[in-house]
């Protein structure tokens, strides 16, 4: 057991290192002259000699790579040209706001979604089962930024119940009231990706044999889907949410983007529009960072829960 | 020396369960209308939609203007049309890049194995659960906003899922006495890899194909709408929501209207792609 989480910790870093390269490689695939870029063509052959200096693009290129990979692999991400913090201490800024958001969005995806699928697996065919493919399929086109802007019209400038932008005024009513919209505006496609995975697996299971053997013995159908199928259901469930983890971070910039709140979204479209490449490297490489992280524990914990995956 | 694509009874297999599902023919219903309007836009679109007037700036629809005008003046309706082109031609070559690309790749990895083939594949499982949009941000604003950056973004973030389908079949038709025969013969490598082994699994990559465009075109309206797609004027369905989401208290349609037409081409893409894959894969076909 022990050896299995080591193990798949291990596996983690030769892709991590992979990552690393691909951002090296991208970062230097910009056309043109870094230094410039940044500076204008109006900038003094000092000064670019100096920035230059200072990006260590004066340097070898195998030095450059080496050098990248070393300062990351000790915990330097890079700092922001733009504001002189460093990336991690940018992003410790701004994390609660995303993590706030996609939490509550997983967890009104897993409240509906869940039910959801289940139902649609049990009537399998019948019109419960269309319905909720068909609402789970109109789900997956929204791009969230289009459903936010819907949900905005609709609820905030129409109706009026919830404010139009920000995450408006002080204090713990007004905050939440903020968060409403947009963690129902991710969450409804999270609901989406999950009733598709959840029917999909609840469909496996009851193909299998101890579920007939389960029905055959008289276990009643309440407690034959709860206890016998969707335990074992869910397992594949966890990893799928754990492979959308991705989806849900690319769909919480353009949620935030839309209900203009402030999160990683924010920030990371601040470091485009001020093409500040430096902060722009250093969150591709906190993103990949946390995505190999998020599969890893997504891969022990699915050896956790689920006993038939081999620990070998 | 090639194996048939797929043998007749199961292509007609394919078709009758394709024909039978009823939602399949709303999404073939949907594409065909959108199609057919980006490839006659001069001949559909009511006014130009390119076309400024002052006087005429942000007015409501009217029959004159269907779907009403923007802050230039232009005709919404007219823009929409011309931006159906925008999206489809994007979507379509730059899935058409990584189908190519994603599937040599993925050839390539399962025909030479061993370190290699794990080395590309840990790469791979990297890129697939990166965050598509932010990776095709990345590369789009480090390449600088225009028409082809785009598509190579696009193909980029959307070549993994290619490279896995073309893979696994590699890897089991390698071992096959055709491709022995092949190599007894004397045949190149990429002989053996483009003429008998590509073409054994040419559907699965093409349905899969169907399925990643509904993606690429979600990408490629939300990448507009962040400001890295196509610049201005040309009309693009992600621009024409960016721009109209700043008027979008007291002028709804101008982002509502290229909202819809967004949503209903991914849905009939989606809708496409569902229908394709169940009817090739028996396991999920309704019977």
């Amino acid at each position: 057991m022990i050896h299995y989480v080591i193990r798949r910790m291990l596996l983690a870093i030769p892709t991590l290192l992979l990552m690393l390269t691909v951002i090296f490689v991208l970062v230097r695939l910009v056309p043109g002259d870094p230094a410039i870029t940044i500076l204008g063509d109006q900038a003094s052959e000092d000064a670019l000699q100096r920035l230059r200096a200072q990006l260590g693009l004066d340097q070898p290129i195998y030095v450059q790579y080496f050098d990248f990979v070393m300062r990351t692999l000790s915990g330097d991400f890079g700092r922001s040209m733009a504001t002189g913090r460093t990336v991690l201490q940018e992003v410790a800024a701004v994390l609660p706001y995303t993590i706030e958001l996609t939490a509550s969005a997983l967890l009104i995806g897993a409240i509906i979604g869940v039910p959801l699928g289940t139902t649609a697996a049990i009537y399998r065919n019948l019109w419960p089962d269309y319905a909720s493919r068909l609402v789970s399929l109109i789900g997956l086109s929204f791009p969230a930024f289009v459903s936010g802007i819907l949900m905005l019209l609709a609820f905030a400038v129409n109706l009026r119940w919830f404010p139009v932008i920000g995450s408006g005024g002080s204090g713990l009513e007004a905050h939440l009231r903020a968060l409403v919209l947009p963690a129902l505006n991710l969450g409804l496609i999270m609901t989406a990706y999950i009733t598709r995975v959840t029917r999909a697996s609840m469909l496996n299971v009851l193909n299998e044999d101890y579920i007939r053997t389960a029905r055959a013995k008289g276990v009643r159908p309440n407690r034959l889907i709860r206890r016998h199928a969707l335990r074992n259901a869910l397992i594949p469930v966890i990893t799928v949410v754990g492979l959308y983890f991705g989806t849900l971070v690319g769909n919480s910039v353009l949620t935030e983007m839309v209900f203009s709140r402030p999160g990683l979204g924010k920030l990371i479209l601040g470091a485009l529009n001020s093409r500040d490449y430096t902060l722009l490297q250093g969150l591709m490489v906190t993103f990949a960072s946390f995505v190999i992280l998020v599969n890893t524990v997504t891969d022990i914990a699915y050896g956790l829960v689920d006993p038939r995956v081999k620990y070998s | 020396m090639t194996i048939a694509t797929s043998s007749p009874r199961r292509q007609s297999a394919f078709w009758m369960a394709f024909r039978s599902n009823r939602l399949a023919w709303l999404g073939v219903a949907l594409l065909a209308i959108i199609v057919f309007s980006a490839v006659f836009a001069p001949w559909i679109a009511p006014h130009d939609p390119l076309q400024q007037n002052i006087l005429h700036r942000l007015q409501p629809p009217s029959s004159e203007f269907l779907l009403g005008t923007d802050t230039y003046g232009r005709d919404v309706l007219s823009r929409l049309i011309y931006g159906s082109r925008v999206s489809l031609v994007v979507g379509f070559v730059a899935i058409l890049i990584a189908m190519v690309v994603g599937s040599a790749i993925g050839i390539l990895s399962g025909f030479i194995g061993g370190v290699f083939d794990r080395v590309v594949m840990s790469l791979l499982d990297v890129m697939l659960s990166f965050p598509t949009l932010l990776l095709g941000l990345m590369i789009a604003a480090m390449l600088g906003a225009s028409f082809e950056n785009l598509i190579i973004a696009i193909a980029i973030t959307e070549m993994a899922p290619f490279a896995r389908v073309a893979r696994a079949p590699t890897i089991s038709l390698k071992q096959r006495d055709f491709i022995e025969a092949g190599r007894a013969m004397g045949f190149s490598d990429s002989r053996l890899m483009g003429r008998h082994i590509l073409p054994n699994m040419l559907s699965e990559v093409v349905v899969v194909g169907s399925m990643w465009m509904a993606s690429a075109i979600r990408t490629e309206a939300s990448l507009s709408f962040i400001g890295l797609g196509v610049p201005p004027p040309t009309p693009t369905w992600g621009g024409m929501i960016r721009e109209g989401f700043e008027n979008i208290l007291d002028s709804w349609w101008l982002a509502v209207c290229p909202s819809v037409a967004i949503l209903l081409t991914v849905l009939a893409l989606n809708i496409l792609g569902d229908a394709l894959r169940d009817a090739i894969d028996p396991k999920t076909r309704v019977e």
